[in-house]
């Protein structure tokens, strides 16, 4: 190596690191000595956030009037089998709904417990990253994770970047399925992706999510995470609750009492 | 210069009509999936993405490929090169309409594909993914054209297309990177979240993409007389032996970094499709013929004596070609989704109106290979005859 390049490299390196240390001064956000929490642990209340806690110990056995009500109010359409299966809000046992947590010597209650599985509505949502149109987007006022049917282009990244196994998608035209079509809620084309909504549409009313409102044990708590005399956040401060694979940094807005 | 597609003899017509009614049934079956819906593939809400993902993966490793014949001929002047690099451009250009036709058909509102332009939305791989897609169609098309075309009227290239070759190297490593981040960069997916996904993209291609541009002049050699030349064929072996050998290579990280670790979310994926999980295991089978036959083929690449024998090097050129298609076209997708978040073992089989549809755009792709390739071997063999 001749000696112009050495010191040309030299030089430049210099600068870079120079340029680094001026840029860790000034911008704040660049600055190596900023310790931040993780992510997953931090707390930010500004403005609503939309969440729900599910005391599972009030779930009945065999009870699924939160799915039916659910799934009515929706037009989810009830495809036979798994094939072309759609659903917003569904039951599956605890090794499913709560993969990576411990599994050994569960208590039978647990072991043989449902769990409801929905989407988390998460405060980072792998979804919204994925989605390439922003057709699946998080509500800046209330943290909700919204879909615009009549954007979506049936990709299905949002689904291949769900950690929950939360979406569906329309295979075939939805519309025969449905058994009871309910005028007040759009039905859905083929060929796009749908979810849980958190019933953004009764909330408008001022109406709470239809699963909550059908639950008579009052297993379902929905309200706002951002208000600290909120239900949700009363039963968050009484009691250890868990979020579904909260390792993943999503921070999802659904927490569950087992 | 496109009229010379217009000329051949019976063998090419015939090989044009034989395509074109493969692709007819290809497009009666994608007019059937329009009407009715995906639900016409073996997709579930579990297993998202199928056969046309994961063929979409493969050719964007074939697309960027053609690198390796551009970089050391325009790069380093290696002048063996100078007969096969336009091969490689146009197999990047039907390796890229496949893609982007594979993406279509895999859509489920095709209608509303511009919405990825409209709204662009740069915080999704996906956008990325389908700019450089287009942008490396782009790119290949101007620089292979406009070099042809000046070679058929026997000038030197004009000057500005050079840097749009320069630009073509860098761009195609840039394909198969944003198409590795399209699974990379998701939570939840373990046999996804690897760092090494794009490396081991990468490395697969440059072995399946010399591995497909030998044959390829094998059978131009074959039915058009037009010779490639042994220099650059060898040359290319070397290339995909060391690519090939990368390939097991990474592959055997992700298995030590799995199974050591002992993490059952790292090794469920690798454990579904090499050993079966929970005693379901649909593509075992396929995976260890893919490692059997990709293993072999490199046996018999690093054998000197058996690399440089034509018929030892067309086998293990469909050896490669066959082990990575399974590998990178059929595990990768469907391990990356089963099990499924929820844990759950869910099978995934193409129904026929999905295959019919995946062999009808395969079909475009060669008949698009096939044209240009005609276009380009009538030019070079032009040259020849005058001088």
């Amino acid at each position: 190596m001749n000696e112009n390049r050495r010191e040309f490299i030299r030089k430049t390196g210099l600068g870079v690191l120079a340029g680094i240390g001026a840029a860790s001064g000034i911008i704040p956000g660049a600055s190596f000595e900023k310790v931040a929490a993780s992510p997953a642990h931090q707390d930010e209340a500004t403005g609503v956030r939309w969440g729900m806690v599910i005391d599972t110990r009030k779930c009945r056995d065999g009870c699924n009037r939160c799915i039916d009500a659910c799934h009515e109010v929706h037009n989810v359409p009830d495809f036979k089998g798994t094939k072309d299966e759609i659903k917003w809000i569904w039951k599956d046992p605890y090794e499913n709904v709560f993969p990576g947590e411990s599994g050994q010597f569960l208590s039978k209650e647990t072991k043989e417990g449902l769990y409801h599985a929905l989407c988390n509505h998460c405060d980072k949502p792998p979804c919204v990253r994925a989605c390439p149109t922003k057709a699946t987007f998080k509500r800046k006022w209330d943290g909700i994770v919204a879909m615009d049917y009549h954007r979506c282009i049936g990709c299905r990244f949002c689904m291949a970047a769900c950690p929950y196994g939360s979406r569906s998608f329309n295979w075939r035209d939805p519309r025969p399925a449905i058994k009871k079509i309910n005028p007040a809620y759009p039905t859905r084309e083929r060929g796009v992706v749908e979810k849980c909504n958190f019933c953004s549409e009764r909330l408008a009313q001022g109406m709470k999510p239809a699963c909550v409102a059908e639950c008579s044990e009052g297993a379902l708590v929905f309200g706002d995470l951002n208000d600290p005399n909120s239900e949700v956040r009363e039963l968050l401060e009484n009691n250890h609750t868990l979020q579904r694979r909260s390792e993943l940094g999503t921070r999802p807005s659904v927490f569950y009492i087992l | 210069m496109i009229e010379k597609a217009f000329k051949g003899d019976r063998i090419y017509w015939g090989w044009i009509v034989l395509l074109l009614v493969i692709i007819s049934t290809g497009v009666f079956s994608y007019l059937n999936q329009l009407t009715t819906g995906l639900t016409l593939t073996g997709m579930s809400r579990d297993v998202s993405w199928g056969v046309y993902i994961a063929q979409f993966t493969f050719l964007v490793g074939v697309a960027a490929s053609a690198v390796m014949v551009v970089l050391p001929y325009y790069l380093h002047n290696y002048k063996a090169f100078g007969k096969i690099v336009i091969i490689g451009e146009f197999l990047a250009v039907a390796a890229t309409i496949m893609c982007i036709l594979f993406i279509v058909a895999d859509i489920g509102r095709p209608d509303r594909i511009l919405n990825v332009m409209l709204y662009p939305t740069p915080n999704s791989m996906l956008f990325w993914d389908a700019t450089v897609l287009n942008g490396y169609l782009l790119l290949n098309i101007v620089s292979g054209w406009t070099v042809l075309s000046a070679e058929r009227k026997g000038v030197p290239p004009p000057k500005w297309v050079k840097p749009v070759i320069y630009l073509s190297i860098p761009w195609a490593f840039s394909i198969h990177t944003v198409t590795a981040f399209l699974y990379a960069g998701l939570p939840g997916r373990h046999l996804w979240l690897t760092a090494v996904l794009a490396p081991r993209f990468l490395a697969s291609a440059f072995a399946a993409g010399p591995a497909i541009l030998i044959l390829v002049s094998t059978i131009l050699k074959k039915t058009a007389g037009f010779d490639a030349g042994k220099e650059a064929i060898n040359k290319l072996s070397v290339i995909m032996t060391y690519a090939a050998i990368l390939n097991f290579f990474l592959l055997g990280m992700e298995f030590f970094t799995a199974f050591y670790s002992n993490i059952p979310g790292h090794m469920h994926g690798l454990q579904y499709l090499f050993f079966g999980l929970h005693g379901e295991g649909q593509l075992v089978p396929y995976m260890w013929f893919s490692m059997i036959v990709g293993l072999g083929s490199v046996l018999v690449l690093l054998i000197p004596k058996l690399r440089t024998s034509m018929r030892w090097l067309i086998a293990a050129c469909i050896g490669i070609v066959v082990s990575i298609w399974i590998d990178k076209g059929v595990g990768l997708i469907i391990g990356g989704f089963v099990p499924t978040p929820l844990e759950k073992i869910v099978g995934y089989m193409p129904n026929i109106n999905e295959i019919l549809i995946t062999i009808g755009v395969w079909s475009v792709g060669i008949l698009i290979l096939t044209i240009l390739l005609k276009i380009a071997v009538t030019v070079k063999m032009q040259d020849q005859v005058k001088t």
